[in-house]
């Protein structure tokens, strides 16, 4: 009787095989991913791509650049302006244009405050894959008056297409200096209310510490990039390390994960990361709010923009990571090809290979402290 | 103690009623109190849940819905037909089964879930008189009748056909039965002490004496140990792996919709008050006036006493307990399966064995 209960070829034992998403509450939209398990572990992770693929690389080689900027708003729509800056810079790069100071200014404010509210919502919603509810609330709150902010600015909440190559769609609006200094006022306290409810908890710590550890070398392998590998203590950010922009002329710091709570380069420190970017970014917003000069806020364009042929690459720090734009010019309005390289791709190849022998709860969490955007991965 | 049965039984037995319609006639009086009690139940504890979570986090929560041509809005009573109307909604809802879904087990799981918690209030005090059916095992009762449930939930799972409905009722099981031994351990611990299973004894121990929750520290130590452990009973957070809508989708309840489902959501808020009365009876007085505490009131005070004033004692007792349930899942991530089993067997078991032990040394040496 024993011996025919245990016997393999009556009762099949094997992996099984979870289908999480494209429908699900915590793949950041609509990825699938084809788990292998054995019980509640994890033996394999097979990230399926594409459910949000809109052939943007194919559309940007039938558009004037100058319409190119509403889809990189939907590129990564948690961080329109990050897309449209980093395009934009590119274009710049390829026409080889001087921007008047005060644009640059008015991109470092925007591109910054883009920041804060994207690690928002990848910090609350790191939080609500562990199961806290409440921090996401919070955090979304606070994100609605960045959103208000922006509305001020370009009348749109989400996709913006504010930033444009040559400049900005409007001149800042009156009061919005103020405004976003009142904002940074109220802000700065509450990422210490986040770090009370939610950094210090000792079941987000158990949760999060010594989770999915990338170690940084294997992170630089993967391409990983942005917060999620300054997390495993790699002290790269393209605003110190190739500064665009004016990024040069402003004082601020370079968090990297320090493995306080476990082992460096966990989902702790990748979370960690991010609280503390949003503090370097409000502090480089207050010093471009105090040095914001007057002027033009765009160049003189020619009506079509017409590149000599060539060749460009730009790299961009985004909410997410190290953005690049490949622009091949044949001389024409219309690019001969975009290449889009999305921090959010390489960051989300690195799931399969940290969250191996992780539980499923874990894998929630991995995936939640990569911040993916699935807009950006599909483009 | 007298209980509704025997109040019926010895009104109508010099009446020469029938056995069979006294039988019938108790068993449908009873279930009608319940029944009422766990509706009236569910209906204000999901308002209080939107309305403590809505104001954890900066919200307003239902505000919208009025009740009784009284129309909602920016009033005190604004949302409180919310969860009336949600009740309605799934009454009237389609009832959805999985075609590949084992269709008797789906539609009885529910049931037992249900039939569990109904029958645990058969042995509930809501007052120092009012009780379904007075147990001389009462407080065994419960703690037997509150373990069916699981047995509805490892079938809801099983049967729904669903990945994530199979893992929820496996963490649901797992996790319910481990908890039972450090819920029973702790309670053991109040029966050593008093030398009954009956909660009417058990309360008049506490009058006579003092509360359990300050008798020693170690039945203090106790009530926390009973008090997480039934939030882990529950599936409240920080413990509700089973349902994890972040991980499982719902967990065991993923296939489920309109009626069937408010089954479970109807039992699950039952179980609630159940282990919060429960929690209020045996270690925090029940029906007793808290105001005896202190000897600083005046005689007047007594007129709080009573069985009348033991129905608002008992229940707001528990609902400070439900709130403090309330307050852990807005508040608290959640764990992850390891640690709630960690949690279980290798700190609250050892912790209540030790308490077991050592409060019988107490009650030897003091």
């Amino acid at each position: 009787m024993e011996d025919q209960l245990l016997d393999k070829s009556v009762i099949e034992t094997g992996e099984m095989i979870l289908n999480m998403g494209p429908q699900h509450p915590s793949t950041h939209g609509v990825l699938r991913l084809k788990i292998h398990t054995d019980g509640e572990i994890v033996s394999k992770i097979e990230p399926i791509i594409g459910y949000l693929h809109r052939c943007f690389e194919k559309h940007c080689e039938q558009l004037p650049y100058e319409q190119i900027v509403p889809f990189t708003d939907r590129c990564d729509y948690l961080a329109s302006m990050h897309m449209d800056h980093a395009f934009s810079i590119t274009v710049e790069k390829l026409l080889d244009i001087e921007l008047p100071e005060r644009v640059e200014y008015i991109r470092v404010i925007v591109a910054e405050l883009q920041r804060i509210a994207s690690h928002l919502i990848a910090v609350g919603a790191f939080g609500l894959d562990v199961g806290a509810i409440t921090p996401f609330t919070w955090t979304l709150r606070d994100r609605e008056r960045i959103l208000d902010l922006f509305e001020t600015l370009c009348g749109a909440r989400l996709l913006y297409n504010y930033i444009w190559p040559g400049g900005v769609s409007h001149d800042l609006p009156p009061l919005f200096v103020e405004r976003t200094l009142k904002f940074l006022d109220y802000f700065d306290p509450q990422i210490d209310e986040l770090n009370d409810l939610l950094t210090t908890n000792k079941i987000f710590i158990e949760r999060s510490a010594d989770v999915g550890v990338i170690p940084a070398d294997i992170g630089i392998n993967f391409g990983v990039s942005g917060p999620s590998l300054r997390g495993s203590g790699v002290n790269f950010d393209l605003r110190k390390n190739e500064p665009y922009s004016i990024y040069g002329k402003f004082d601020f710091d370079v968090p990297i994960g320090k493995g306080e709570m476990g082992t460096v380069g966990d989902c702790w420190d990748r979370y960690y990361v991010r609280v503390l970017e949003m503090r370097e970014s409000a502090k480089i917003i207050r010093q471009a709010c105090a040095q914001l000069p007057a002027g033009d806020v765009h160049v003189a364009m020619p009506k079509k923009i017409r590149p000599d042929i060539g060749e460009v690459y730009g790299r961009y720090e985004s909410a997410r990571g190290d953005v690049g734009f490949y622009i091949i010019s044949n001389g024409k309005n219309i690019p001969l090809r975009v290449k889009m390289r999305s921090p959010a791709f390489c960051n989300l190849s690195i799931l399969s290979e940290i969250s191996e022998g992780w539980m499923i709860s874990d894998v929630i969490a991995i995936l939640g402290s990569l911040d993916i955007v699935l807009g950006e991965i599909d483009r | 103690m007298t209980s509704i049965v025997d109040s019926i039984q010895k009104t109508f037995w010099s009446t020469y009623v029938e056995f069979p319609f006294l039988f019938t006639g108790i068993i449908v009086i009873g279930g009608i109190v319940i029944f009422i009690v766990m509706a009236v139940n569910a209906l204000i504890a999901v308002y209080f849940e939107r309305k403590v979570s809505a104001f954890m986090q900066d919200r307003l929560g239902p505000m919208e819905v009025g009740i009784l041509g009284f129309k909602g809005g920016k009033n005190f009573w604004g949302g409180i037909g919310q969860t009336l109307a949600d009740a309605i909604k799934l009454l009237v809802k389609e009832d959805i089964l999985p075609k590949d879904a084992d269709k008797i087990l789906m539609i009885l799981s529910p049931f037992i879930i249900f039939t569990a918690a109904l029958l645990t209030f058969i042995g509930v005090p809501f007052s120092q008189n009012f009780v379904i059916s007075d147990f001389n095992i009462g407080l065994f009762y419960i703690v037997a009748m509150s373990s069916i449930g699981v047995i509805g939930i490892i079938l809801a799972g099983w049967s729904s056909n669903n990945k994530w409905s199979l893992y929820g009722s496996m963490r649901a099981a797992a996790q319910i039965i481990s908890y039972e031994i450090p819920i029973g351990l702790s309670l053991l611990l109040v029966v050593l002490v008093t030398g009954s299973l009956h909660l009417g004894d058990i309360v008049q121990w506490q009058e006579n004496h003092r509360w359990f929750i300050l008798h020693s520290p170690f039945t203090f130590m106790a009530f926390f140990i009973y008090f997480i452990s039934v939030v882990a009973e529950t599936n409240r957070t920080p413990f509700d792996i089973p349902e994890a809508e972040s991980e499982l989708v719902a967990g065991w309840m993923t296939e489920y919709s309109g009626f069937r489902w408010a089954l479970f959501f109807l039992s699950e808020y039952a179980n609630i008050l159940i282990v919060c009365i429960v929690a209020s009876i045996v270690f925090l007085g029940g029906w007793l006036s808290p105001l005896h505490l202190f000897n600083i009131f005046p005689a007047s005070w007594d007129l709080l006493d009573g069985p009348v004033m033991g129905f608002f004692w008992i229940f707001f007792k528990a609902i400070m307990l439900i709130f403090v349930m309330m307050w852990f899942r807005w508040t608290f991530p959640r764990l992850r399966v390891d640690q709630l089993m960690y949690l279980c067997w290798k700190v609250f078991i050892p912790f209540a064995l030790a308490n077991l032990f050592l409060v019988s040394l107490w009650e030897l040496i003091i």
